[in-house]
């Protein structure tokens, strides 16, 4: 074989191999995401075949519409900003200072993420409504109650982004800064609370997303006054069948998250390259112990973690412990093993090996998924248009944190009648589950292992290329231990998440196999006896598998102090 | 040169292999527990049926006494059911429902999801609950909404229990009850159905307004509203007065069974039917008719109060001890009903008047 020759069926290769690695998760998306979504949308904007716009000058023309838009992006802007103000100290805390716990504290932070929503808000209710030890704060009812509860899930968000950024930034600007005089509090302002901004800005867009498309907080705590377009969308879909407003309002949803991914991404790529300007992970910086100056910050953190975070999870645990007629007991968690007495199938033992049997698939094809976009957007190609297709894909691969669950449900039930010549009906398949947890867990693997591999300096590669390395051995050789070094994290998130996913799971139509939060939500709203202590206890279970598996995660990072976070989430 | 090509062919084959591996995997585990019939296997029948449902005792036991292969899937509360079949229209996920309440049931039968049958076997009882009298739905149990008190509360504190509608706008049951937001709620919805029958639709959103003014709190669903706010709930609630079903005061019963300590207004109720029936399009619907037969048997009647806490349609069966004791059902002459003809074509309209009068 000649040397040109060899040469081209190489690129040929590369150049398979890339496409496949596109192609792959491009097709599970559009398959699985964009042509449901597409599908539901379309029905609501068509009358007999034919396309009819006139709904959309219609419910934009409806005062409720604007009400609930408006409604939507303060509640998104109230708790991005209680994220940022909580999660700030948070990360320094964590993340900048060395202290016994602290692992421990981390794992703790990403408990409230995956809590099912549905128990939160009968948490905060419990807490702030008639007769709750915060009564006396006249919360009950109110925006503030929505945004503190929604910041009960994204300060995890904050700190986890911000702190991950902070861990790595080079002090000796600060300490030069300090030695020039100014004071801590100014060196803090001047030099690294600017350093800091791209992080900031870029989980404040996160946060922004999340809260802006949160189900179950918004409609437990917030009822018809405060809605957003998520639960109008879902009271005009499930009550009304109003197909035609609901698919206008999606149109809403879509343009609204549009501008988070946009400015998420904007954001995302001023800090990457601001990371690129610094050296590499600062040698022998070192994480202190706090001081006497960390004191404010040490009892911000602390009252975030007492007040917002462990009261609420206290309130659930002092409740699953206790018997309907008040006293102490662990009846709640042996009812769990029993399949007599509660109003479910089997026990809710089972739901939970069910549940973990699930999410192992759903994080093996998030995973397996994930790492080919993450491969595959790490690249830095040189024309504008493959650049611009990637920036595409990778908000593609972002958009199913931003949908509605309820148009992701129903518009997979009106697509997936034997889709693409499969000879089942998967509508009523169990293989639904862990495809759409997957969906779910997917953007959250891709923004884990993305900036690991994006600051891999380009240079390494050309070397190793030059020196005659395939392009599959610098994969194998430069890629690949990157990605392994933050992939028991990744891991952990796509586990996580999908082991608390409740929203596109309980909207599929489900072959009786139940997971543990489906599980948990008929429990605690049913009339049983029983019933709702065991759901309670059900969901005590649930945070503290999450927490399990966060902490593992956490621990299975290879290198401590490089591979945090890095200003993405 | 080869072995580049073998490990490059081995890369890119990885992923394919994997992806089918894990479809190998899942269709696998869904070929013993998944639903869709296919035309060829005229044993297998499957039933779609709304969250409260004993999905694999029922499973078993119908597969038993039919001679069919049972399988049955969930699809959401009452609400979602409905609207999930009206959406599957033409495909129907399965050969027959059950769970859709009168508050839907005109949804189903305008939007022609349904084949007509009446069931062989079908009680005398059932007449009572009959949709239409071309059988296009078959109704299976009853249940009742109504007004739920802690009669201890009051027994405590000297004050006369509340009996009807109109007691809870009086003065002395101010701050008291916890109602549920109808635009959220099936239970909440019922609740609603009943003041409209008994104010009238020109009347009810009155009574609502009154209501609020006396301090009702409205929660978004029937856990908020009886696990987190009523004094009985097996939370810290404070309120003595709540919407909940004439059967909850079963559940509330002592230890030992001998008394309860809260009790069903009776004369507040309204009635939510739950028909089964036989999808338009079905692939096996000599099977969907022996499931409907095999609901409205005696059989399955007699576990309805255990399995999902409903009175049986069928008037001979008897109830369990402590539901006769307990959680009576409300008489006809009680109840506050309206058609579901009527419930349909209202209920947007009546929401809209309580959403502009009370801001829900």
């Amino acid at each position: 074989m000649t040397r040109s020759a060899s040469n081209h069926s190489l690129h040929v290769g590369r150049w398979l191999g890339w496409t496949l690695a596109t192609l792959l998760p491009l097709g599970f998306i559009l398959l699985f995401f964009v042509w449901p979504v597409v599908s539901l949308v379309a029905t609501g904007l068509t009358n007999d075949g034919q396309l009819d716009l006139s709904g959309i000058p219609e419910v934009f023309g409806d005062a409720r519409t604007w009400q609930v838009i408006g409604q939507t992006i303060l509640q998104a802007v109230g708790s991005t900003v209680i994220s940022l103000l909580l999660g700030l100290p948070a990360a320094y805390v964590l993340y900048r200072l060395d202290f016994p716990g602290r692992a421990f504290l981390r794992g703790f932070l990403t408990v409230p993420f995956v809590l099912p929503t549905v128990v939160v808000g009968t948490a905060f209710t419990a807490l702030l409504g008639p007769g709750g030890p915060l009564e006396w704060l006249g919360l009950d009812r109110s925006f503030v109650a929505i945004i503190i509860a929604l910041a009960f899930f994204n300060v995890t968000v904050v700190a986890r982004t911000v702190g991950g950024f902070w861990a790595r930034l080079d002090d000796s600007a600060a300490m030069a800064a300090r030695v020039m005089g100014a004071g801590r509090v100014r060196a803090w302002l001047t030099v690294t609370f600017p350093a800091l901004v791209p992080a900031l800005a870029s989980a404040a867009a996160l946060v922004f997303l999340f809260s802006s498309t949160s189900f179950g907080i918004v409609l437990i705590l917030g009822g018809r006054e405060f809605a957003n377009v998520e639960t109008e969308i879902y009271r005009l879909t499930v009550q009304f069948l109003d197909l035609r407003s609901a698919a206008v309002l999606s149109l809403a949803q879509f343009v609204i998250v549009g501008l988070a991914l946009t400015v998420s991404a904007r954001l995302r790529s001023s800090g990457e390259r601001a990371v690129e300007l610094r050296a590499e992970a600062p040698q022998g910086q070192r994480e202190k112990r706090p001081g006497i100056a960390d004191l404010p910050a040490l009892v911000m953190f602390g009252a975030t973690v007492l007040i917002l975070h462990a009261l609420p999870i206290l309130t659930l645990l002092g409740r699953s412990l206790r018997a309907a007629d008040g006293s102490w007991s662990f009846g709640n968690y042996a009812a769990l093993f029993s399949s007599a007495d509660l109003p479910i199938e089997g026990t809710v033992l089972e739901s939970i090996w069910l549940s973990l049997r699930i999410s192992c698939v759903a994080a093996a094809i998030a995973m397996f998924l994930g790492v080919l976009i993450a491969l595959v957007l790490s690249r830095r190609p040189g024309s504008d248009v493959l650049r611009r297709g990637m920036s595409l894909f990778d908000g593609l691969v972002m958009l199913p944190l931003g949908v509605s669950a309820v148009t992701l449900g129903f518009g997979l039930l009106l697509t997936m009648n034997k889709p693409l010549g499969i000879g089942f009906d998967l509508r009523t398949s169990v293989a639904l589950i862990p495809i759409a947890q997957a969906l779910v867990a997917l953007p959250l693997v891709v923004r884990t292992l993305l900036p690991v591999l994006r600051s891999i300096d380009q240079r390494l590669r050309f070397a190793a290329t030059s020196l005659g390395a395939s392009p599959l051995a610098v994969l194998r050789t430069i890629d690949l231990p990157m990605v392994g070094r933050s992939a028991g994290l990744a891991l952990g998130f796509a586990f996580a998440a999908s082991l608390g996913e409740f929203g596109a799971t309980s909207f599929l139509v489900r072959p009786g196999e139940q997971t543990l939060p489906v599980v948990i939500a008929q429990l605690i709203g049913h009339q049983a006896p029983g019933s709702y202590g065991a759901g309670l206890a059900g969901a005590v279970v649930l945070g503290a598998l999450t927490a399990a598996v966060m902490l593992v995660a956490d621990r299975l990072r290879a290198d401590r102090i490089g591979s945090e976070f890095r200003g993405e989430f | 040169m080869t072995h580049i090509h073998a490990r490059a062919r081995r890369a890119m084959f990885a992923p394919i292999v994997f992806v089918a591996a894990v479809s190998l995997a899942l269709s696998g585990c869904s070929t013993d527990s998944q639903a869709g019939a296919t035309e060829k296997d005229s044993k297998k029948v499957t039933l779609v049926v709304h969250d409260s449902f004993p999905n694999k005792e029922f499973a078993a036991a119908a597969s038993k006494a039919t001679g069919y292969d049972v399988k049955v899937i969930s699809a959401g509360d009452g609400g979602e059911l409905t609207n999930k079949l009206v959406l599957t229209k033409g495909a129907p996920i399965a050969d027959a429902f059950f769970g859709v309440d009168n508050t839907f049931a005109s949804r189903v039968v305008d939007n022609d999801v349904v084949e007509a049958y009446v069931p062989a076997g079908l009680p005398k009882s059932a007449a009572d609950y009959a949709f239409d009298n071309k059988g296009s739905l078959t109704p299976v149990d009853v249940g009742a909404t109504c007004i739920n008190i802690d009669t201890g509360w009051f027994k405590d504190r000297g004050i006369a229990e509340p009996q009807n509608y109109e007691d809870l706008t009086a003065p002395k049951y101010r701050d008291l009850t916890v109602l549920l937001d109808p635009t959220a709620s099936s239970t909440g919805a019922s609740f609603l159905t009943g003041t409209v029958s008994e104010f009238g639709e020109d009347g009810f959103a009155d009574y609502w307004q009154k209501l609020v003014d006396n301090g009702a709190r409205i929660e978004q669903g029937w856990t908020e509203a009886y696990n987190g706010q009523f004094t009985k709930g097996g939370g810290d609630g404070t309120k003595p007065i709540v919407v909940s079903y004439s059967s909850s005061p079963a559940f509330t019963t002592n230890d030992d069974g001998t008394a309860t300590t809260t009790k069903a207004l009776l004369d507040t109720c309204s009635n939510q039917i739950e028909y089964a029936g036989v999808l338009a399009g079905a692939t096996n619907q000599a099977g969907a008719k022996a499931v409907l037969d095999y609901l409205v048997s005696s059989e399955f009647q007699e576990t309805i109060p255990d399995a999902m806490y409903m009175y049986p349609m069928d008037a001979e069966v008897k109830l369990p001890a402590n539901w006769a004791e307990f959680a009576p059902m409300p008489t006809k002459g009680q109840l506050h009903d309206l058609p579901s003809a009527k419930i349909e074509q209202g209920r947007e309209g009546w929401l809209r008047t309580l959403s502009d009068k009370i801001g829900l």
